[in-house]
């Protein structure tokens, strides 16, 4: 299937992220810069991490207003499956395409290690190939992954099973010490209501080659591409 | 000519911990009077523009689309009018 992934400038994780897809799962992988205003014919597309912009004003508000920008919100309404990694999860959200908005960690530093994460809902196009409640080991690295939302907006991110990573203990069981950045009710990612769309601030493209020693985030991907598949049937 | 100032800075309710790091060291500092610390951003934007309601409705769609992410921060701003250039 063909995949797009998006090149702001300050992305850094753009490379990984087609490596993975085609050095590792035979992908057919397009670099889109982010002053091109259409998307070709694509099945999916990848905001990856980065420091798009220099992180200025706050991270991925500017990036947001890139012209290719229009066209991944005309790929999302129409169905198109989006993933956001870190600083595409920052992006998503200020593009309005997610609900919420990221503040600084809550220790203030920028943290850069491995932590636990669980599978919320694995009835999603990006998670179909975990369990509910699997446990993961996913690199983090970041400043800005504190989620935020009104009360409201939680509550309907719960009913709705759109919280869809969340930090945890390495049992499973979900902490406020198991929270790395201050996140609101430990989200590490989240989906739209339409379900087309992730945020999530660990970064699956770290950690899916065997040579890694851990590849628990090639799940994320090859999930992706059996729905894609199974949509086209 | 219109000169603005916006400030803008994290919705009061919101945990600020810059701002709470500044406190403490204000407090190791000796300065024990010192009650909260909120941290924001200070923008100056110059408008060509002379007729403050005008200004003020760019400003505030400025402020909503972009300044400001009213997810998690408030805004306010200041208007002031720049006497114009004489003309060269």
């Amino acid at each position: 299937m063909k995949w797009g992934v998006i090149v702001f400038p300050g992305s850094n994780c753009d490379r990984d992220c087609a490596h993975v897809l085609a050095d590792g799962l035979g992908q057919d992988v397009n670099l889109i810069w982010h002053g091109d205003t259409s998307l070709g014919e694509m099945d999916a597309v990848v905001l990856p991490g980065g420091f798009s912009y220099g992180d200025y004003l706050r991270t991925g508000a500017i990036a947001q207003l890139s012209p290719i920008m229009q066209a991944v919100k005309e790929f999302a309404r129409a169905g198109g499956l989006v993933l956001g990694i870190c600083n595409g999860f920052q992006i998503l959200l200020e593009a309005g395409l997610l609900p919420g908005a990221m503040l600084p960690n809550v220790g203030l530093s920028f943290i850069c290690e491995d932590v636990w994460v669980k599978v919320e809902n694995a009835g999603t196009p990006f998670t179909r190939y975990y369990e509910s409640g699997h446990v993961m080991r996913f690199p983090i690295a970041h400043a800005e992954g504190n989620y935020h939302t009104d009360p409201v907006t939680l509550a309907a991110l719960q009913a709705n099973a759109q919280i869809v990573f969340r930090y945890c203990r390495e049992d499973g069981t979900v902490t406020d010490q198991a929270n790395p950045n201050g996140s609101l009710d430990n989200i590490a990612g989240i989906r739209n209501a339409a379900g087309n769309v992730l945020g999530l601030m660990p970064h699956p493209e770290r950690c899916a080659e065997s040579v890694l020693g851990n590849q628990d985030g090639q799940l994320l991907f090859r999930s992706m591409i059996d729905a894609v598949i199974a949509g086209q049937d | 000519m219109i000169r603005a100032r916006i400030h803008v800075t994290l919705k009061s309710g919101i945990l600020d911990p810059q701002g709470r790091a500044i406190q403490q060291s204000l407090e190791t500092l000796g300065f024990s009077s010192v009650n909260d610390v909120r941290v924001g951003k200070f923008l100056e934007i110059e408008l060509n523009e002379d007729d403050p309601a005008q200004a003020e409705q760019q400003l505030k769609a400025m402020c909503e689309t972009l300044l400001a992410n009213t997810v998690i921060e408030e805004y306010r701003y200041e208007l002031e009018l720049q006497p114009s250039r004489p003309p060269s």
